[in-house]
């Protein structure tokens, strides 16, 4: 039984649990101006996770969209508390999981500027880290207009977009160990070189994914269901999109080129030659069109990139130089996974004592940052991911924030879905493309 | 020992001794008589520096005399430019921050609270990342609030988007933002007791199966500090 209510502060409340909809039918009739609340998520395959939804029908209009978060919250932000330096790439990197590389990058960063070795990351280290971001992007973006089109009844988009993402993952393998949250831009660097093959694995990535996204532009460009779901649906403006603070496609697609890889580049993105594309319309399909046209421009940076790692950056370093910061080994792939270098484990196990203290000082004590705050940004494949750092001067982070563009923008919904229709909901919250894992971290 | 041939100690206070910061036993690091004191507080004195001194000029103009009254000391620290502001006057820089033809700050990137529970009289931090798009420039404000009063007027009305960043912030440091149109829990559940961010937030331990051991939480254990 439902428990017992105050009917005069509440209103009229019908509980239904299942195989009752006749009763609550016969007990509704002659009331159908009645407001229906329901209840989206937080477990439901359109929500993007566990994201709760609650509507406020007239009926089939939205009256009001509420939205609440989370039920994913992880506390990453305190356990990189009690972490190293370099173990917080480690966390914060299951932050946002669709797009592992910018975390770690935003972080790094953050860290870096910190230590005040930002001019000292080799070369090959940052062309390694933009390769990567982009190779990230185009999966990101893959996943957020397959699980798109699967949210609005097409699981042909979503067949495609899971299969350029797996390619983009083999690569990510390939390179850095893991699919996802691989931790492999480190503070002063990445974690390891590229391997041997890398190059041509990426160059064959190159040689696909154009045709791959020119199949899925062929699949929606003009496709007349497609287009009526999406034209002029979620309407948000650049007023409103400065005002809530949405950062990205979103506030691309309303028109501003807003890009932080131009306007404030880091990571030798400056040296790069891309477009940042926008569209006029600021609805679903803008978006839809901003997140595809980025793909083709991430492709443009990939190969510009690989250019560049296998021609005047071959064979240069890819972590600090500073022996106080920098990783003591190069990672090498043994019969148990990933490890220590053989070479470097004869050093300090057979060769220098030095050597070996010093190994183990700094990967049990970690190295000390300097007392102060920093806040650093890259453009994630969703807008802003910032990372504001605090350090004490001690060999853990004080506090570290991340500014999620997830976050933000998905405050977005109640501006974009309320006056709209409920099946409207659904490509309004898609075209945010949140994450959840990034929203509550 | 004569002490004059030793470099001058800062006058800051002691933040930790040893390596491990071990208050019960020994410092088993040999480092146990190291005395680590506190950062230094910055006030960069004038020219910043950059564009710096361009926004600093520019929110003289706009706040007027009551500049000193508001903005209580300016750092530039790691090319990055901070206003610490007075709590009270928050809205009103923030405003002219935004509004100003030199200043348009037009995008903020939200609110980050920081618990120091070392600096009395100003223990909890909210700290405001700003852009503007116009100048293309960046900027951190930051107000405080003594642990005892922990209130901060909310900046909603200025930037809408601060809406759940403060209640994210409240949620995880329990500063209040007066004024804010509906300040509750966003991350935690609403019935959760304490502010989990807050440094001084119990962790607890893991019991281990072995005559009632337990490790102590991350914050007790000796690890190096």
């Amino acid at each position: 039984m439902s428990a017992p209510y105050d009917e005069a502060t509440e209103g009229k409340v019908y509980t239904v649990s299942g195989n009752d909809w006749t009763e609550l039918v016969g007990t509704l009739s002659g009331q159908q101006d009645e407001q229906l609340v329901v209840n989206m998520g937080p477990q439901h395959p359109s929500t993007h996770g566990v994201l709760r939804l609650v509507l406020n029908l007239d009926g089939e209009t939205v009256t009001e969209a509420r939205t609440v978060i989370g039920y994913l919250h992880t506390g990453i932000e305190k356990t990189c508390e009690y972490r190293t330096w370099t173990q917080g790439t480690t966390l914060v990197t299951r932050m946002d999981y669709l797009s592992p590389i910018f975390n770690e990058t935003a972080y790094c960063m953050a860290v870096e500027r910190l230590l005040g070795i930002t001019e000292q990351i080799p070369e090959r280290a940052q062309a390694i880290r933009v390769m990567t971001m982009e190779l990230t992007r185009i999966s990101s973006h893959m996943v957020a207009i397959g699980t798109f089109g699967m949210e609005l009844g097409a699981t042909t988009p979503f067949l495609f977009g899971s299969r350029e993402r797996e390619m983009v993952l083999d690569v990510m393998e390939y390179i850095t160990g893991l699919r996802m949250n691989m931790a492999y831009i480190r503070p002063g660097g990445v974690s390891v070189d590229l391997p041997a093959g890398a190059v041509d694995k990426v160059a064959e990535l190159l040689k696909v994914m154009p045709k791959r996204i020119k199949d899925m532009r062929k699949m929606l460009d003009a496709n007349p269901v497609y287009l009526a779901r999406t034209k002029d649906v979620a309407y948000l403006d650049l007023t409103g999109c400065m005002a809530l603070g949405i950062t990205g496609p979103m506030l691309r697609a309303a028109g501003l080129p807003w890009d932080l890889r131009k306007s404030q580049p880091y990571c030798g993105y400056e040296t790069y030659d891309f477009d940042v594309p926008t569209e006029k319309t600021a609805d679903v399909y803008g978006r839809y069109l901003v997140r595809i046209a980025e793909m083709e421009e991430s492709l443009k940076i990939i190969e510009q990139a690989l250019d560049r790692l296998s021609g005047p950056l071959k064979g240069g370093r890819v972590m600090v130089d500073d022996k106080k910061i920098g990783w003591p080994a190069q990672l090498a792939l043994g019969p148990d996974g990933f490890g220590n270098s053989p070479d470097h484990i004869a050093h300090i196990m057979g060769g220098s004592m030095e050597a070996l203290i010093h190994h183990f000082k700094l990967v049990t004590e970690g190295f000390r940052v300097p007392a102060g705050q920093a806040y650093a940004s890259v453009e994630s494949p969703r807008g802003e991911l910032g990372a504001h750092v605090v350090s004490d001067g001690g060999t853990k982070p004080y506090r570290v924030h991340f500014r999620d563009p997830s976050f933000t923008n998905l405050q977005a919904v109640p501006a974009t879905c309320e006056g709209g229709m409920v099946a409207d909901v659904i490509s309004a919250v898609a075209s945010i493309d949140p994450v959840m894992g990034g929203v509550d971290r | 020992m004569s002490t004059d041939n030793l470099p001058g100690v800062p006058e800051e206070p002691v933040a930790r001794l040893g390596m491990f910061g071990a208050q019960d036993s020994g410092d088993t690091s040999g480092y146990g008589g190291l005395v680590v004191r506190r950062a230094p507080r910055l006030s960069t004195p004038r020219p910043y520096g950059g564009y710096f001194d361009a926004v600093a000029d520019a929110l003289e103009r706009a706040l007027g005399e009551e500049l000193a009254d508001a903005v209580e000391r300016v750092v530039v620290d790691r090319g990055e430019l901070t206003f610490h502001v007075k709590r009270e006057r928050l809205p009103e820089v923030m405003r002219h921050l935004r509004d100003d033809p030199a200043l348009r700050f037009e995008l903020s990137l939200g609110v980050s609270g920081v618990h120091y529970p070392h600096l009395e009289g100003e223990e909890l931090h909210a700290v405001y990342h700003l852009c503007s798009i116009t100048h293309n420039r960046r900027l951190r404000v930051e107000a405080s609030c003594p642990d005892a009063d922990p209130h901060i007027p909310s900046t909603v009305s200025i930037y809408p988007t601060h809406d759940w960043h403060e209640r994210e912030t409240w949620d995880f440091f329990g500063i209040v933002f007066d004024g804010h149109p509906a300040l509750t829990r966003i991350m935690m559940p609403d019935d959760w007791d304490g502010h989990p961010q807050r440094k001084d937030y119990p962790l607890g331990g893991i019991p281990v199966d072995y005559r009632g051991a337990e490790i102590p939480p991350p914050d007790q254990r000796r690890t190096y500090k």
